[in-house]
């Protein structure tokens, strides 16, 4: 059964933000394959309610413009989602088509651009690319509003080849040119004006006579191209599958070079990639074809604590183990704020190329960021998830032994698989206090601070850091 | 060498986005800029000429100061061969030297390696500003990451001081390096140890810092002044790294890099102000730099990702002035009949400040010989 448990946790850290204990034993009496279905169907399970999360953060009134009440929310979906695939996959497209909130400062447009990943995450990659071509945080971000018939502007012609779709090696510059060209009068309409009025969100327009409808060559075929035929030709690119493969198994799977490298650096486990896209191949570039290839490949259920958290993941699933937050009480800005200390700011990529991940997450400044983050974080013993921990803990016994109280604490952290260097020195901490003993009052707060400081000691190991 | 019984230090101040070098130092004169940049051109009125061609954009004034005492040095024309127009692999290139494949080590990270080969200070380079560099990274050599000096150190929150201290011995302990645990974990474990040994060391810069210069309110200013309080805490540290973001001005560049750059210029004037009053200038010597300039022509509303961008030297032993050639506007001279040609490799920057000033043999860490500048007086 536990090691059962270790298996749906792995799931759980990946597909979503973590799960409770409570939850990892329901899932377990689903069966592995069932839950599988599940988090590839959000659609079966209830959306969250905004309006409760509205009475405690004003959003759409006076807050509207603020990014720090928005990226409340978000921490908010991803600690009490009943979605957590969904959930994930908003943030793994945030990961790929990253755009910035401090161009435009219009937050609107950027939250309906995580809200479209939202929605169409678990669709199909034509389907994504032309949601994301029309996309106006994109639009502005990767300024196609200023790629003119009489002035083109390659920026987002060239990003969509680079990092969107198909990565460096697999076309010319003159292709980026010719994109950029078919993507001339794509733009989006002019919000109200900014003042008096605030920010609010704007939509896509296709501006006829701003589009240079001549012909062009792309990637090899000739015609009179639009946008919606250049994505077209892309998702037909063997390249495409291979590129988003291999984002997917780097996000969910085990960490990769970072994604310059990849036309220079075969990927880690070649089959994997494959398997991958075979499955696009097989079904119209379908993500959650490819994503039920992954969660039930091998390589996936061993491939456990061999990706680096990040800092969001980091946040999220400490506080769904701490239990808090399930509830918009204040304070879930803190937790946004939390993150970009460590290197993640949401909504808000350092660069179109997205954070650098995997071991590129930790320098001394934002591992001392995760751990006191962390430590910080289990030390109140009054939130419910820690209150659970310590009363499963006592239900293994009135006294524990010192190695017993440190793998019971362990098991339910995770399962968390420690080195035998942090066990031995978990271990000494646990022996300086001899048997963990509950009953008398005193018995029992003596233990429940050795219990928070067990819990302090375990979110600091070098393992804590990976999902 | 030693200045004033001092090591020489270096800081690097990295612009990122590609800074429109054009619209920095500007060829005021030239027809070809005025035709080219009919959105984004200064007027030549506005403009604050230094030669009879070249001006700096009108709101650098106090960078101005600085060349106009003879501190500054202008690397006109810096880049290299076939300039790669991505931020990411252009940024990588300047980072690591390597134009033609992916390397994860940075030419300070090299560099740090020969000037503390036993790690002796984990301060040896420090980065100021969230994440690290690649051009500090070097597997196995310490770089002290700051985001932000004031409140640095691992295990803060736990208030009980005795507490605190066991703790960061059980954490001390677990992370331990272990033989055989791979290239990641002994990263992380390295990463982890660092930082207790650092945190102890640094926390005397807050303290010890006093000083009657206002730094601007802006994030590279206070980047810089932080770079100020650690250097005159004297812990030896020899490398200094910083960032100044957002300029990609591919649209809205008229309102945008004139903030910038009179944020920059402001934020070098003051730590120049702030190292004379410390007595603490004649050790230090400034790099500015970005991964590319800007297209000669504007968009319409910004400029597109070009090359030959420009580079600045800045302090007290720098001997000021122009170095290099302005690449030539001639639309017949420019690379891809779009883009400054570079006149000058930055590699042979690095070797100019790897050789002269640290004193470290360049040829192995920038990949080659290039040719050097002669900016210091020493």
């Amino acid at each position: 059964m536990a090691n059962d448990l270790a298996l749906y946790a792995h799931l759980m850290r990946r597909a979503g933000f973590g799960a409770t204990r409570e939850e990892l034993e329901a899932y377990a009496a689903k069966g592995y394959e069932a839950v599988v279905e599940e988090l590839l169907h959000p659609e079966r399970f209830p959306e969250i309610d905004d309006t409760l999360f509205c009475r405690y953060y004003s959003l759409g009134s006076t807050m509207v413009d603020s990014v720090a009440m928005w990226h409340a929310r978000w921490f908010y979906r991803m600690i009490n989602t009943q979605r957590p695939l969904e959930e994930k996959m908003a943030l793994f497209w945030h990961h790929v088509f990253a755009t910035g909130w401090h161009k435009s400062e219009n937050t609107p447009s950027m939250v309906n651009q995580i809200d479209t990943f939202r929605r169409n995450g678990l669709s199909d990659m034509r389907t994504i690319l032309l949601d994301l071509s029309r996309d106006p945080a994109m639009l502005d971000w990767l300024d196609n509003n200023e790629n003119h018939k009489t002035a083109p502007n390659e920026n987002y012609g060239r990003e969509l080849l680079e990092l969107f779709s198909m990565g460096v090696g697999n076309y010319t510059e003159q292709d980026i040119k010719n994109a950029a060209r078919a993507f001339t009068g794509w733009t989006f309409a002019q919000p109200i004006p900014l003042y008096p009025y605030g920010y609010y969100p704007t939509h896509f327009e296709y501006c006829a006579e701003d589009h240079d409808d001549s012909e062009k060559i792309f990637l090899g075929r000739t015609g009179k191209f639009n946008g919606e035929d250049i994505i077209d030709i892309i998702v037909d690119q063997p390249a495409t599958p291979r590129f988003i493969s291999r984002h997917l198994y780097n996000f969910f799977v085990a960490d990769e070079p970072q994604v310059p490298a990849w036309n220079q650096t075969p990927p880690q486990d070649p089959a994997a990639i494959d398997a991958l896209s075979q499955a696009y191949a097989d079904s119209n570039g379908s993500i959650p074809a490819m994503l039920r290839v992954l969660f039930n490949a091998d390589w996936f259920k061993a491939a456990r604590f061999k990706h680096f958290k990040s800092p969001t993941e980091l946040v999220a699933s400490t506080m769904r183990l701490v239990g808090s937050h399930r509830f918009p009480e204040p304070g879930l800005h803190d937790l946004a704020a939390a993150a970009t200390a460590m290197g993640q700011y949401l909504h808000n990529p350092p660069t179109v190329e997205g954070w650098h991940t995997g071991k590129e997450w930790i320098d001394g400044g934002t591992l001392t960021e995760r751990v006191n983050f962390a430590v910080n974080a289990v030390a109140d013993v009054s939130q419910p998830g820690i209150q659970d921990i310590i009363e499963r803990v006592k239900a293994r016994g009135h006294t524990l032994a010192p190695d017993v109280f440190v793998d019971t604490c362990l098991d339910l952290l995770g399962p968390l698989e420690v080195s035998d260097a942090t066990r031995q020195a978990l271990n000494r901490y646990a022996h300086t206090g001899g048997e963990l003993c509950f009953g008398s009052a005193d018995e029992d707060e003596a233990s429940v601070a050795r219990i928070r400081r067990m819990l302090q000691l375990i979110v600091a190991t070098q393992e804590y850091q990976f999902a | 060498m030693q200045i004033n019984g001092k090591d020489p230090v270096l800081v690097v101040v990295q612009l990122t986005g590609g800074n429109d070098f054009m619209n920095t130092i500007i060829p005021y004169t030239n027809g070809i800029y005025y035709d080219s940049r009919k959105t984004v051109g200064i007027p030549e009125d506005e403009v604050l000429p230094f030669t009879d061609t070249l001006a700096f954009h009108p709101r650098t004034a106090p960078l101005k100061e600085l060349y106009d005492m003879g501190k500054m040095a202008i690397v006109q024309g810096i880049g290299y061969p076939n300039s790669n127009r991505s931020h990411f692999r252009g940024m990588d290139i300047w980072h690591t030297c390597e134009p033609h494949r992916i390397s994860t080590e940075g030419w300070l990270g090299k560099t740090l390696q020969e000037i503390d080969p036993q790690h002796e200070n984990v301060l040896t380079g420090v980065s100021i500003g969230r994440g690290l560099p690649r051009a500090m990274a070097k597997a196995g050599v310490p770089v002290t990451s700051v985001a932000e000096l004031d409140n640095y150190g691992m295990m803060t929150g736990i208030e009980q001081e005795q507490e605190r201290l066991e703790t960061l011995g059980i954490f001390k302990e677990m992370y331990a390096p272990v033989v055989g645990s791979g290239l990641v974990l002994d990263y992380l474990s390295q990463t982890g140890l660092d930082v207790l040994k650092g945190a102890d060391i640094i926390k005397k810069a807050p303290e010890t810092y006093q000083s009657t210069v206002e730094y601007p309110n802006n994030p590279i200013a206070k980047s810089l002044k932080d770079v100020a309080r650690v250097h005159f805490a004297d812990l030896g540290t020899r490398i200094f790294y910083t960032q100044h973001g957002g300029y990609d001005t591919h649209a809205n560049e008229v309102p945008t890099h004139p903030r910038l750059v009179e944020e920059l210029s402001g934020a070098l004037r003051a730590f120049m102000q702030d190292l004379w009053e410390h007595d603490a200038a004649e050790e230090v010597a400034i790099l500015v730099f970005t991964e590319f300039g800007r297209r000669v022509r504007d968009n319409g509303s910004g400029t597109d990702h070009g090359s030959g961008g420009g580079a600045f030297l800045i302090g007290e032993r720098i001997q000021g002035g122009l170095y290099a050639e302005y690449p030539s506007l001639d639309p017949s001279q420019q690379l891809y009949g779009e883009d400054l040609r570079h006149t000058f490799d930055y590699r042979g920057v690095y070797a100019t400040l790897l050789e002269q000033w640290l004193e470290v043999e360049a040829a192995p860490i920038v990949g080659g010989t290039y040719e050097q500048l002669q900016p210091f007086n020493l």
